[in-house]
């Protein structure tokens, strides 16, 4: 690597000078996120630990154990984790569908494609969508109107109407992340357990599961901490209140009624960096992991 | 499954037998069967996927096509009347000037760094890639708080005709497509001999700029457009950093309408959806004739 890099650099390779021509070339690159990415990760970081006068105080910390924030992260925990696990479990069945098809086909294109578009599509259009199909006055609301089956006008403003329209974009996310993993899985590793007389059920109980489960752990992990860091959905479906971390981070950053707690904001999203940071860290752990029996 | 094989003992998992004959213990009837039920999970499930993900997008054309009143007939005029709220119409030019802004410029910051650090700096590479990273791991809404104050710096030194445009949007946006723009031109990157190129280039006299522009450049240009056209799908659906630096474009004032005139502010939601769509489905287009000419 470093030996082409000095032939094409088309001179001998010579001492501190040329070093410090090349760093040159990386410097705005370093500048810009240094700026608009690093600063104001660290403005987050040191912030939750200064009053607005730059005074350093734990009162912003302090701030994190009242109830109302306790309970936003739960609330957050909690629909990350439902959410996760739902579309870890249906988007592995979805992506298993895929992989048994033609592996050139079409169908897994379309299919592909379209979720790495659904994966993406969290925002202000899903939250119209959701509120278009069950919302008081949507699609489904009206058409199982008088059923029975009602649904309730308020599903979509409470966690586990979170949940459902979450699961919109974790079940394609999970398609995406779980199929490499099982295209990894040999056909050959089935016809050798049927040579051994196995079946379908010691197939899947001895070869399948235990190999998959480190890459569905890992799906998952994804998963909670892509739906933990979520706001727009949540923030077009609820415009009042804040059940979860992200939308209070919104009333911390938009109301001006409580003088001095400006910084309060900063350390509801410290919380959210570590929870997100430990979720992460465990991905690549497990990542690692999983990489040793399924290199293509 | 035991109905299907005439040797039970082999269904029933007996590993008893482990001779020369377990070939015939796994008859081609067995094999055939598991291969009709596949075959019915596999149509069942992506029938029921289908319907989950297009029954909420169809829901809004439903929605953005009635007319008032209990049995009113099917109607456009939610449709009509988008191009009565000037607001929303100025919003979306906002969005379309920010998401050329910021193709243009995050290329602009990205091709050469890339090129460069691969050809001169290749031990950085990996800061590079875990920098280019972060913000899929740093959440939209904490990049936001941090923002803030530099964002009131922006607007303090940004001129006079810029100051409280939306368009200065374009250097947090710059940041969040970041992961995918670094994605696509690493790979394609990764599929020419950026170093032989270069090598070529420069024995015959080029200098850098054109080892970029005109040499090293122009081979990745699929890349370069993907990574263009993912960063108009993303910037068009941004709302969380608008919103709360509060920034006027296409998902804030969509959001805002919302609570005004559900059926217009639906309406555009579905137009914007099958904006993204076409862009992504001309994308694929494209791959697939530049993949199928290499072949």
């Amino acid at each position: 690597m470093t030996d082409s890099a000095t032939t094409v650099g088309g001179r001998p390779s010579g001492g501190g000078r040329r070093l410090s021509w090349s760093w040159l070339g990386a410097l705005p690159f370093f500048v810009y996120v240094g700026l608009f990415l690093l600063l104001p990760t660290l403005v987050v970081v040191f912030g939750a630990f200064v009053d607005p006068s730059g005074r350093p105080t734990t009162a912003n910390l302090s701030a994190l154990g009242e109830d109302f924030v306790v309970t936003s992260f739960k609330n957050s925990v909690l629909l990350s984790a439902e959410s996760g696990i739902i579309g870890a479990l249906l988007g592995a069945v979805v992506a298993y569908a895929i992989a048994t098809g033609r592996p050139e086909g079409g169908l897994r294109r379309t299919f592909v494609a379209a979720s790495g578009m659904l994966a993406q599509s969290g925002g202000v259009t899903l939250a119209f969508a959701f509120i278009s199909t069950i919302g008081a006055e949507g699609f489904i609301t009206v058409l199982l109107r008088g059923t029975g089956l009602d649904v309730s006008p308020t599903l979509l403003f409470g966690l586990s109407g979170l949940t459902i329209v979450y699961a919109y974009f974790q079940i394609p996310l999970m398609v995406l992340v779980f199929l490499p993993a099982l295209d990894g899985i040999r056909p050959q590793w089935r016809e050798a357990t049927e040579s051994l007389g196995g079946t379908s059920w010691h197939y899947w109980r001895h070869v399948a599961v235990p190999i998959l489960t480190p890459p569905f752990l890992g799906a998952l992990l994804l998963l909670f901490a892509n739906a933990f860091s979520a706001y727009a959905t949540a923030a077009a479906l609820i415009s009042q209140g804040s059940i979860i971390a992200p939308l209070q981070i919104r009333v911390a950053l938009t109301s001006e009624t409580i003088a001095g707690q400006e910084n309060v904001g900063k350390a509801i999203a410290l919380g959210m960096i570590l929870v997100v940071g430990v979720v992460m860290a465990l991905y690549t752990l497990l990542e690692r992991r999983s990489a040793r029996w399924l290199k293509k | 499954m035991s109905q299907t094989t005439p040797y039970p003992a082999a269904s029933a998992g007996s590993l008893a037998v482990l001779s020369g004959d377990v070939a015939a213990r796994s008859p081609r009837g067995l094999r055939a069967a598991r291969n009709r039920r596949l075959q019915l999970f596999r149509v069942v499930v992506l029938l029921l996927a289908s319907a989950f993900f297009l029954v909420p997008f169809l829901a809004m054309v439903e929605f953005s096509t009635r007319g008032t009143g209990v049995d009113a007939p099917r109607t456009l005029d939610a449709w009509r009347r988008i191009v009565t709220y000037p607001n929303l119409i100025s919003a979306i030019v906002t969005s379309l000037e920010l998401s050329v802004l910021t193709s243009v410029a995050s290329l602009a910051l990205m091709v050469p760094t890339m090129i460069w650090v691969r050809l001169r700096l290749p031990r950085i590479n990996r800061l590079v890639e875990f920098v280019c990273l972060l913000p899929l791991t740093i959440p939209a809404i904490v990049l936001v708080v941090g923002l803030v104050p530099v964002y009131a710096w922006v607007n303090y030194l940004s001129p006079g005709p810029l100051k409280g445009s939306s368009l200065v949007l374009t250097f947090a946006y710059i940041v969040l497509v970041l992961p995918y723009v670094y994605r696509s031109l690493d790979a394609g990157l990764r599929a020419i001999d950026v170093q032989t190129l270069a090598e070529a280039a420069r024995s015959l006299g080029a200098g850098w700029p054109t080892v970029m522009f005109r040499v090293v450049g122009p081979n990745m240009s699929a890349a370069i457009l993907n990574s263009a056209v993912l960063c108009v799908a993303l910037v068009m659906g941004e709302f969380t950093v608008a919103s709360l630096l509060n920034y006027v474009n296409l998902q804030y004032e969509l959001n805002n309408l919302g609570q005004a005139d559900a059926g217009v502010s639906v309406a555009v939601a579905v137009a914007f959806q099958l904006f993204v769509v076409a862009l992504l489905v001309g994308l694929s287009f494209i791959g697939r004739r530049r993949g199928s000419k290499e072949a």
